[in-house]
């Protein structure tokens, strides 16, 4: 598939990536260059950081096994606050797509609830379920929830009222159509939102542990930042970064596998 | 005992607004069992929301259906539903979707797979089990959907414009399949069309209904052609050519009247 396009642009693009770490580097070393704007050599490194010594940060982090516990916490984090999330949300909309009193009766709460800034609530969370994970999966979970719901609600209330009816006519009961008709319908849905609701369970996780804790990648970035050492903070955010990409690479491998009975855009295998 | 029988049937919708739109009147519609009974009239005559009545997946407001007698209630369960538009769960295989109603009906297992098999070579797709529906072309849909209605062995079989999406040759090619796999096995068949040629061609009874709202039925016609048919070759036959002339002069006035309707 890769053509000699899509080769010059991998190219570019590494290219790009590269031109800027050059910027960011001959801008911030206190001995390549006359200081263009600070008085003092010293201060471009100490405001933006060392891409070199951002580097050497992240190996001694992971030669030294130091990051580890942090990253294993978070990434618990996420996972947890991602499978709840989901399966409350899986429930939730499943339930009041087929109970239209329950819908229109829960409804303006369920929309003050979704438009409500989530993200203040982690304080609350930490005085519920103390500085541990626990908070930081709460927090998750609230944000995954609504993406999942709304999604789930969507996807049964546009189940296709032929594939419905159909099923009936085939002797499917209330019981077999939720199994076979009504979850298989949401659950494309679920995954068409499963991009969103896996990053916003990495923020969860993060954003709670920045607002209060003692192990997580988002504690490592608050300690740097407490030091003012500009050089770990990016470090951080680098392994976030590029994990948070992992997930979203992982997902995409899921959703390949799981939907394999949807079309794909430009497939044109038909017979 | 006729294998259905929609009596006085009248169905009349109520929009949320108050507004009352009432689609059929009046209509009794007896099918013998092993008859093919063939419904024609201009779109919005209604037909389709006859056919949900005798699937018992509408309650007529006013009218009674019996199936071999009994009074229908819920979905009627000795009836085989084909529908105009896609109704292959997009999420199971063709194989999965032949299936389908056994599972339904707590037959699971080797022999539902089996009999599913046997059934897509019965519809000429032996070795597509493993596709998906949208790895289908429109036509192979259709033959799926036939195969998972037919595999349940339905007493009655209701199809709703099946190949009215399909393009005229594979149309031809599906009518005649479906009139040796109904040869071979004499249901009851009520088949919706717009489509005066395919009903004569197909049927052993054409019903004519008026244009809607309000629509009833206008006459009925024996067909008299000789099984087998071929759908293709039969339409060339004089005395195919002489029922189209009779039926059309009752459908034209009524096809007009809703043509002019549509324009308004």
């Amino acid at each position: 598939m890769p053509g000699k396009g899509s080769r010059a642009l991998r190219f570019w693009q590494l290219g790009l990536f590269a031109a800027v770490l050059l910027a960011w580097y001959v801008l911030t070393s206190p001995t390549l260059l006359p200081p263009l704007y600070f008085d003092d050599p010293h201060k471009a490194a100490f405001f933006f950081g060392e891409p070199l010594k951002v580097a050497a940060r992240i190996g001694d982090w992971f030669s030294s096994g130091s990051i580890y516990p942090h990253l294993w916490v978070t990434l618990v984090e996420t996972a947890l606050a991602f499978g709840i999330g989901t399966i409350l949300g899986l429930v939730m909309g499943l339930w009041l797509a087929r109970s239209p009193t329950a819908s229109t009766l829960l409804d303006p709460y369920l929309k003050a609830l979704n438009s409500m800034p989530r993200v203040i609530l982690a304080p609350i969370f930490g005085m519920w379920f103390g500085l541990d994970m626990g908070s930081k999966v709460a927090l998750g979970v609230t944000l995954v929830f609504f993406i999942v719901f709304f999604n789930v609600y969507q996807g049964v209330r546009e189940v296709s009222h032929t594939v419905l009816a159909n099923a009936r006519m085939l002797g499917a009961n209330e019981r077999q159509l939720l199994r076979h008709v009504y979850v298989p319908s949401a659950m494309s849905w679920v995954f068409a939102s499963l991009h969103n609701s896996v990053g916003l369970a990495f923020v969860g996780a993060v954003v709670g542990e920045y607002l209060g804790s003692s192990r997580g990648v988002g504690y490592l970035i608050l300690q740097a930042e407490g030091t003012f050492d500009f050089n770990a903070v990016v470090a951080g955010i680098v392994v976030l970064t590029v994990f948070a990409l992992l997930l979203d690479w992982l997902v995409t491998i899921a959703e390949r596998r799981l939907l394999v009975w949807q079309p794909r855009g430009g497939e044109t295998e038909k017979i | 005992m006729p294998a259905l029988a929609l009596e006085d049937i009248r169905v009349t919708f109520v929009s949320p607004d108050g507004g009352r739109y009432t689609a059929i009147r009046d209509t009794t519609l007896r099918v013998a069992p092993g008859e093919f009974v063939s419904v024609v009239g201009p779109t919005g005559c209604g037909k389709s929301t006859l056919l949900n009545v005798a699937a018992g997946l509408l309650q007529p407001s006013a009218g009674a259906t019996r199936v071999f007698g009994e009074a229908l209630s819920g979905v009627n369960r000795k009836a085989g539903y084909l529908f105009q538009s896609e109704a292959l769960m997009p999420w199971r295989t063709a194989l999965q979707n032949v299936t389908a109603g056994l599972e339904f009906r707590g037959s699971d297992g080797a022999d539902a797979v089996a009999r599913a098999e046997e059934w897509l070579r019965r519809v000429g797709l032996g070795g597509f089990g493993g596709r998906y529906p949208h790895q289908l072309s429109g036509g192979m849909r259709k033959r799926v959907a036939l195969a998972q209605a037919l595999i349940l062995d339905p007493e009655i079989i209701l199809m709703d414009e099946p190949f009215a999406a399909l393009d005229i040759q594979t149309r031809h090619l599906m009518e005649n399949e479906l009139l040796e796999l109904w040869s071979t096995n004499r249901k009851s068949v009520v088949f919706i069309t717009h489509d005066l040629e395919e009903a004569i061609s197909l049927s052993d009874r054409v019903v004519v209904m008026s244009a809607g709202p309000e629509s009833h039925p206008l006459g009925e016609f024996a067909i008299d052609l000789p099984r087998p048919r071929d759908v293709a070759e039969i339409r060339l036959t004089p005395r195919f050519i002489e029922l189209h002339g009779l039926i059309w002069s009752a459908m034209k006035e009524e096809v007009l009247k809703s043509y002019a309707r549509q324009r308004q």
